[in-house]
């Protein structure tokens, strides 16, 4: 018999009689509609995050352009930033993306109760993109946040696109005695735009 | 390789392994200034989990909802193992079984042989530790790198993890800095470890762009969808599978969860329950493989299906690796994850190591108090220090226990039954503890007295003070 065989007829012998799944939905009382905003904002600060709250996204596209004008290379996804860098698609090289030192990357929600932002695959441009640039910008709409993972999961769908991810603050590790340093594999910074616009 | 030769060298677990927790813990305890802070560090991550459980108010309705998942996803497992088998093939991914962890390995190097690669990275997975896949893979002549930070430092040390979240939390800072200094090339004598961490991501960052095949655990599968998810801190299994041709994924039966919103149950309690984060930084979830890749997952059994099949223990699989137990036990703290000798340590490990292996892990269970911390602090309601309880009854009535413990359990069952004897015994205790400290306070003959200090003998037990004042 196959492996497969051999663990399938393992488990119906050994497994007990079903029991009954139960219903995710919770009584729990949920934050006031205002207090979600100052609670992602707050939350991600915590994670080691920033979040800038702006009106208008002229002042991220100006902010975009004048990091241009220095030596390094930024990567711009969203059209509404200005120039977007059509070069970064899906089948790009490691270390072509390797010198990427900002990524502007559009993120679908905010979920308040961990700082966390949901990003599909579409949005990433190359799944790479948001992990092995330097320093990563999100840009997400305030009125996107929902107050916990329940809520989000009823407003994605995962199986929609190849990859997702639930992103919350800069790359970090305590590996070494316990002690936190920003930056281990990932993004060394986290900057959150948090549009009202 | 050949089977036997795989089981003599790498039997899970560690054959090598001929010593006891309780003689490898007196090893670790004889620095006192080191144990005491080997205690505090993981206790303060007791701490941070507690803070971060206290700001959600529906955290015990939580843990009663993923334990009752797990259990409903145990009880039907056959169905959802299926489902997911059929909707990640959908997805375009390559689905494999292993009954033991041989399979499992020789199923890995056969695709790094067959896409003739030269270049392995992999992130944490407590699954190949557990099968021993570094050890095999270098034995063929196939470097592995490991991308964790805390597991590079342990690998680079040739040792083994000895936390499953925290792999290199027996070490200080000196000792990481002197093996980087050794095989990385850092500054002799800087500790420092935002310096180290550094040094750290540009090793692996080369790593990561030049490596052909990734390998990485699963947290969660999801039958529904047939996709997995991967959560890290450091962004390494990411870095690893976004940037090979090929993704291997390793997950044990038990990882399945049957639908995507069970996610937001158990991602709510994960990185709480393990560092008392709100959520990891990274919640990777992947459904199909990117443009050009190839993505495998391989589902392993290895003794999983005979423990599913032990009702007393059957409950140890609804584990999600978080580590709490860990962080709580003051066996743990005190001893260090290497007296475990397994691959998973702590009191979890204490009750999946005798599934495994009954005679060499027969000492595990007996190492906890059975204060129970662990079952308050287990995110989906394992009553583990009943388990350990249970294993020990197991484990005696099979003979794997020696026969000192066995005549020292029996005795003391025979005066505790006894109180006439009891009293007598207590007695006699006192006066000697009074007149002869030497004979207690003498670490041949009183074991207890290795690393403790005897408390002061009371002049009378506490039932003849309560017989002399009561009214």
């Amino acid at each position: 018999m196959s492996s497969r065989g051999k663990i399938m007829t393992a488990i119906k012998a050994n497994q007990p009689a079903l029991l009954q799944l139960p219903d995710v939905q919770m009584e729990r009382q949920l934050p006031e509609p205002s207090a979600i905003l100052p609670q992602f904002v707050k939350t991600l600060e915590s994670i080691g995050g920033k979040a800038v709250v702006i009106n208008d996204v002229a002042g991220i596209r100006d902010t975009l352009e004048q990091s241009r004008n220095g030596q390094q290379y930024i990567v711009n996804t969203l059209p509404y930033l200005g120039t977007v860098n059509t070069e970064v698609i899906s089948g790009m090289h490691a270390g072509s993306l390797e010198p990427v030192f900002t990524a502007y990357i559009e993120a679908t929600l905010g979920v308040a109760e961990n700082g966390s932002v949901w990003l599909y695959e579409h949005q990433l441009k190359n799944r790479l993109l948001p992990f092995i640039c330097q320093h990563l910008v999100i840009c997400l709409h305030a009125h996107t946040i929902v107050p916990t993972m329940h809520e989000a999961y009823e407003k994605i769908d995962i199986a929609r696109e190849g990859y997702g991810v639930f992103l919350a603050g800069p790359s970090k590790t305590a590996d070494i005695e316990q002690s936190l340093v920003i930056g281990a594999h990932g993004a060394r910074s986290l900057l959150v735009y948090l549009i009202t616009g | 390789m050949d089977p036997k030769k795989f089981i003599t060298l790498y039997r899970t677990p560690n054959p090598g392994a001929t010593v006891s927790h309780s003689k490898a813990a007196e090893l670790f305890i004889q620095d006192e200034p080191r144990t005491d802070w080997h205690d505090e560090t993981l206790w303060f991550v007791r701490e941070k989990r507690d803070r971060a459980v206290q700001q959600v108010a529906e955290w015990e309705q939580l843990r009663e909802l993923a334990s009752q998942i797990k259990d409903h996803t145990l009880s039907n497992l056959h169905a959802y193992l299926t489902q997911f088998e059929q909707q990640a093939q959908a997805n375009g991914i390559k689905v494999h079984w292993a009954a033991d962890a041989l399979e499992h390995n020789n199923i890995i190097l056969q695709l790094i042989k067959e896409h003739q690669v030269q270049r392995v990275v992999k992130s944490k997975s407590m699954l190949t530790e557990e099968c021993h896949l570094n050890d095999f893979l270098i034995e063929q002549g196939v470097e592995v790198v490991d991308t964790d930070l805390g597991e590079r430092i342990v690998q680079l040390r040739q040792e083994a993890p000895s936390h499953i979240v925290l792999p290199a939390i027996h070490l200080k800072k000196q000792d990481v800095s002197e093996t980087f200094h050794q095989h990385l090339g850092t500054e002799k004598g800087n500790n420092d470890p935002q310096y180290l961490t550094e040094a750290a991501r540009l090793h692996l960052r080369d790593k990561f762009i030049q490596s052909q095949l990734a390998i990485t655990g699963v947290n969660f599968a999801i039958a529904e969808t047939g996709g997995f998810v991967v959560c890290t801190n450091e962004g390494n299994a990411d870095m690893g599978a976004h940037a090979a041709d090929i993704h291997i994924a390793c997950m044990g039966i038990e990882k399945i969860i049957p639908k995507a919103e069970h996610l937001g149950v158990f991602l709510r309690l994960l990185a709480r329950s393990a560092t008392g984060q709100p959520i990891t930084t990274y919640s990777s979830h992947f459904q199909r493989p990117r443009e050009g890749q190839e993505m495998h997952i391989v589902i392993v059994d290895n003794g999983r299906t005979k423990q599913l099949g032990r009702p007393d223990f059957r409950n140890s699989l609804k584990c999600i690796r978080c580590a709490a137990c860990f962080n709580t036990c003051p066996v743990y703290r005190r001893s260090g994850g290497h007296s475990y000798h397994t691959a998973i340590a702590g009191p979890i490990g204490s009750i999946l190591s005798p599934n495994l292996d009954m005679k060499a892990n027969a000492d595990l269970p007996f190492a906890s108090t059975l204060c129970g911390s662990c079952s308050n602090v287990c995110p989906v309601k394992i009553d583990i220090h009943v388990q350990l309880w249970k294993w020990r009854q197991v484990l005696t009535a099979e003979g794997y226990v020696p026969t000192g413990k066995k005549v020292a359990m029996k005795g003391m069952a025979f005066v505790l039954a006894h109180p006439a004897i009891y009293r007598l015994a207590g007695k006699m205790g006192r006066w000697v503890m009074r007149v002869m400290p030497f004979v207690t306070n003498n670490k041949t003959f009183n074991p207890w007295y290795k690393q403790r200090d005897m408390p002061a003998a009371p002049k009378q037990s506490f039932r003849d003070w309560y017989l002399k004042n009561k009214q």
